[in-house]
């Protein structure tokens, strides 16, 4: 008859500021790396900051955080662990490093749980680290969690920004807020997807060089707000944190 | 509170089921909710002694006569890929997996195959989780 679940997820989310969701339509764009940075860059201006990987069958900010071993303790639900000063979420918790083969209703029902059972607490922001593609999960997130504000994530690739460009038709049709797009791994010259996104009507939030130094700071919280990458999504932070949602 | 009855996961499921029969009844016009079934898949694990209590303690007005039915369903696996069904056990499971398992029922993908040709892509046929069957109230006249 009913799903008990679905009921309770607005009110596990009331505590939470703004949800800021980075999604992009095609996997490799640097999505986790803009989510994981953004998360941080916003615990450094002194917020209280959560960070919930979905990317649940190819999640990897544990790695980029160098976390291991982390278990969500049981209250009246879970509460997520503290990862370098963010509540962090993750499948990993529980898959470790296992593979996780999971359809598209199993996706759905993974993430109707965990939004049900997790208690997030009072936090200012909570960075969602979306799966890759308008599938099941970017469907169910639009579903669940409408407070959510999404920022767009492609590469300067013409063959990204094409997937880009449908999510953005989507999350429009959906009637979805988005606070622009940023362009990664930028490689210098002018950009070639700029005068497109704003003629969808988005926010342009600018480019970000490739940073051949990302590589190095994987697993090392401390070196990645060393690179370059880090201090471009700082700024952009700093930015999205000071306008109104 | 005794150690078994301690604010485990089961209470955020609870407060689904409150939650949502609450809405219910408000859609319905039920002024008083005098039963719910509440199926409790196996796969899931649930601890039907702090499931109970947690309702208990998160009665509303609407449910202050509410009788709380529960009913145990076997969880069944079907393998996609050769078709195997059975029936799933937690016996002699590693409690980390047990526990996953009962956190995220789709760990289960994870941890468990099929027992015929090894396969993890398998289905819930039925049993995966907790879920409301059915609710009965009255209206005022």
């Amino acid at each position: 008859m009913s799903d008990p679940r679905l009921s309770v997820i607005s009110r596990r989310l009331e505590g939470v500021g703004r949800l800021l969701a980075v999604t992009s339509g095609k996997g490799g764009v640097g999505k986790t790396v803009v989510a994981t940075c953004m998360a941080l860059g916003l615990r450094d201006q002194g917020f209280k900051v959560g960070l919930l990987d979905l990317d649940f069958t190819s999640p990897t900010t544990h790695i980029l955080l160098g976390v291991e071993g982390l278990y969500p303790e049981e209250e009246y639900g879970i509460i997520p662990p503290l990862a370098h000063g963010l509540r962090y979420m993750s499948v990993t918790h529980y898959s470790l490093d296992e593979p996780v083969p999971l359809r598209g209703v199993d996706v759905s029902n993974s993430l109707i749980e965990l939004l049900c059972i997790t208690r997030w607490g009072e936090l200012d922001f909570l960075v969602v680290d979306m799966p890759p593609g308008i599938g099941d999960a970017t469907l169910d997130v639009v579903r669940l969690i409408p407070r959510l504000e999404f920022l767009l994530v492609s590469t300067p690739s013409l063959l990204a920004f094409s997937s880009v460009r449908r999510l953005i038709r989507l999350l429009k049709e959906m009637g979805c807020s988005m606070l622009g797009l940023v362009e990664n791994m930028a490689t210098g010259g002018g950009s070639p997807i700029k005068k497109e996104v704003e003629e969808l009507g988005l926010p342009y939030l600018g480019s970000i060089g490739f940073d051949p130094g990302l590589e190095e700071a994987v697993g090392d919280v401390g070196r990645l707000a060393e690179t370059h990458l880090y201090g471009e999504v700082l700024e952009l932070a700093r930015r999205l944190a000071s306008a109104s949602p | 509170m005794p150690p078994a009855l301690m604010p485990m996961h089961e209470w955020a499921l609870a407060e689904g089921v409150v939650a949502t029969v609450e809405k219910h009844a408000r859609e319905n016009g039920l002024t008083s909710v005098s039963e719910v079934v509440v199926v409790l898949g196996e796969l899931q694990q649930v601890d039907e002694e702090v499931l109970s209590f947690a309702l208990e303690n998160l009665r509303t007005p609407m449910l202050r006569e509410t009788r709380f039915t529960f009913k145990r369903l076997k969880a069944r696996l079907k393998c996609r890929r050769c078709g195997e069904e059975w029936d799933f056990s937690a016996e002699g499971m590693e409690e980390d997996v047990s526990e996953a398992i009962h956190f995220l029922p789709e760990m289960a993908h994870v941890y468990l195959k099929c027992p015929k040709c090894g396969s993890p892509d398998f289905e819930f046929s039925q049993g995966r989780g907790v879920w409301i069957e059915s609710i009965r109230g009255a209206k005022d006249e």
